[in-house]
């Protein structure tokens, strides 16, 4: 049987090279969830609703079925419903994130030129694959340009500490987000037409890195590896949930430009990233007196709950694709 | 054309949602179809849109934003969105002289079976702090023991729109409900103003 042949009504938005790997992907994502589901069920019948352990694990698994239909949606729509996604991606995260900052009066003008300037910018040169300049809108001109604007508030109490607040907020939640859609300006030799793929391939390895620490975690964690700053990782979680990310990565070549063993390396520097942000992330909220960012997705947090690993990830990735796959 | 109004009131309750992320935190009291006064620290102008976009439709209709008289007066658009679509008691902010009850207006509106949304500091602290208390909310509050006095903690709605801004900042704004405050069988009115300000400052919101 054709697929390809029966997939005809999907938009041609979407290049016909990355058609069948992507619905045979959301297949198999749809299997998965579908398990979670059921156990989840299965536990709650056994074990009563209010347990909270359980009902969390409904809560998440809901919220997952709703976030693959929303990455589901953006990829047909190629591109474009890419780039859009994750400009609101950017959006709500920055949203959350200037919220736990200490900004002040003086910075309104700063704040406004982050979310109606900058970040639309950021997205519109990721959009055009305009390399030379979504690379240093934000570390160059909005470094030099929002503390300027900060100054033209009058006000000189803590500025240093709100300058790098509102830039830290732009790199992670607008510059390093913007990466996963960037993928999309790669040329990458006998890969054209499937960058697309890239982005799932990113995407899948860095959220089931989370779930699988928290899986091994929960199954076997013992030893905390940074108890001041996120008591739930432990040393075991984060073995378990690395190796076997990376085992999944490697299964996943055939989706992109690797080698069985180059997609493993790169789901390595993938997943390590990832650790490495949701500790950095981690820190933050503590430091802030919270404990998630924010409460859009159910069960999980905020925004930046769920995407804390991608931000530290998506650039790297970027990068070394670049680096070693594109001429 | 009331289904316009309705239009328009549900459109800037959706743009006040997306810019700020609002989210209520129903910490004393549940949203109940009772005659109440919710009093809240005020900040920006978006303050009393916030506060009725978090209550569910039914008790939304029912429930009108007190506001100032010569801010809402001051335009056609003003004056329709204020009478038209919150469906608003104004205030005049004048002191109160002989023939001249400010609170009237509020009292008709309670009397006629609305609840309120009222912001007792009377006007907007330019650096967010909470200020003391009018008398205002006492004499409501004497005059009405039939009606629930719900305190109201908006948490960064002065960064969303500072005063004299126009731009908001899209913040994520949390808006939590006390339990409501009563006026004791003798208290004095400074004592109550003093109670009731506590009541607004005390609640911290559930992260």
């Amino acid at each position: 049987m054709n697929l390809t042949n029966s997939l005809q009504s999907i938009p041609n938005q979407v290049p016909e090279a990355a058609r069948e790997a992507t619905f045979h992907l959301f297949l198999g994502i749809g299997a998965v969830l579908l398990f979670a589901s059921i156990v989840g069920w299965l536990l709650r019948w056994k074990l009563g609703r209010e347990n909270g352990v359980v009902a969390n694990l409904v809560a998440r698994t809901n919220a997952w079925w709703v976030m693959v239909a929303v990455i589901g949606i953006a990829l047909l729509g190629g591109q474009t419903g890419v780039v859009v996604l994750f400009g609101l991606v950017s959006f709500f995260a920055l949203r959350e994130f200037i919220t736990l900052t200490s900004t002040r009066r003086g910075d309104h003008y700063a704040l406004l030129t982050c979310f109606f300037v900058f970040l639309p910018l950021q997205y519109v040169f990721v959009w055009q694959h305009w390399y030379g300049m979504f690379s240093i809108l934000i570390p160059v001109y909005a470094f030099l340009l929002m503390p300027f604007l900060a100054c033209l508030g009058h006000e000189t109490q803590n500025f240093l500490a709100r300058a790098t607040q509102t830039q830290w907020g732009l790199m992670i939640c607008v510059y390093a987000i913007s990466h996963v859609p960037a993928l999309l300006a790669l040329n990458i030799a006998g890969y054209e037409e499937r960058n697309l793929l890239l982005v799932v391939f990113l995407i899948l390895v860095v959220q089931s890195s989370d779930v699988l620490q928290y899986v091994w975690g929960k199954l076997l964690g013992r030893h905390k590896i940074a108890p001041n700053v996120s008591p739930s990782k432990t040393l075991e979680g984060f073995l378990g949930g690395v190796a076997s990310a990376t085992g999944l990565g490697a299964a996943l070549f055939w989706i992109t430009p690797f080698t069985p063993l180059q997609a493993a390396g790169m789901a390595l520097a993938i997943t390590l990233m990832g650790f490495a942000g949701g500790l950095v992330m981690s820190a933050i909220k503590r430091d802030r007196g919270v404990k998630d960012w924010g409460h859009m997705i159910e069960g999980h947090g905020g925004m930046l709950d769920r995407l804390d690993s991608v931000c530290f990830s998506a650039p790297v990735f970027f990068h070394l694709v670049r680096y070693f796959f594109t001429a | 054309m009331q289904w316009f109004d309705r239009l328009v009131g549900r459109f800037l309750i959706a743009l006040a949602r997306i810019l700020t992320g609002a989210y209520a935190n129903w910490l004393g009291c549940r949203p109940e179809p009772r005659q109440r006064l919710y009093f809240a620290n005020h900040s920006s102008h978006l303050d009393f849109l916030l506060l009725w976009a978090m209550l569910p439709p039914s008790i939304r209709y029912q429930t009108r934003p007190v506001a100032g008289a010569d801010y809402w007066g001051a335009s056609s658009l003003r004056r329709y969105l204020i009478h038209r679509v919150f469906r608003g008691v104004l205030v005049e902010r004048a002191r109160p002289s002989a023939g001249h009850n400010p609170l009237a207006p509020l009292q008709a509106a309670l009397d006629a079976g609305d609840s309120l949304i009222f912001f007792p500091e009377g006007t907007r602290s330019l650096d967010g702090e909470m200020q003391a208390f009018k008398g205002g909310l006492y004499h409501l509050a004497r005059d009405n023991p039939q009606v629930e006095f719900v305190p109201v903690r908006m948490e960064n709605l002065n960064r969303v729109m500072p005063k004299g801004n126009l731009l908001p900042v899209p913040l994520v704004c949390i808006l939590s409900f006390g339990a409501p405050v009563g006026l004791g069988a003798d208290e004095a009115k400074p004592d109550f103003l003093v109670r009731a300000r506590q009541a607004v400052l005390d609640m911290m919101p559930k992260h």
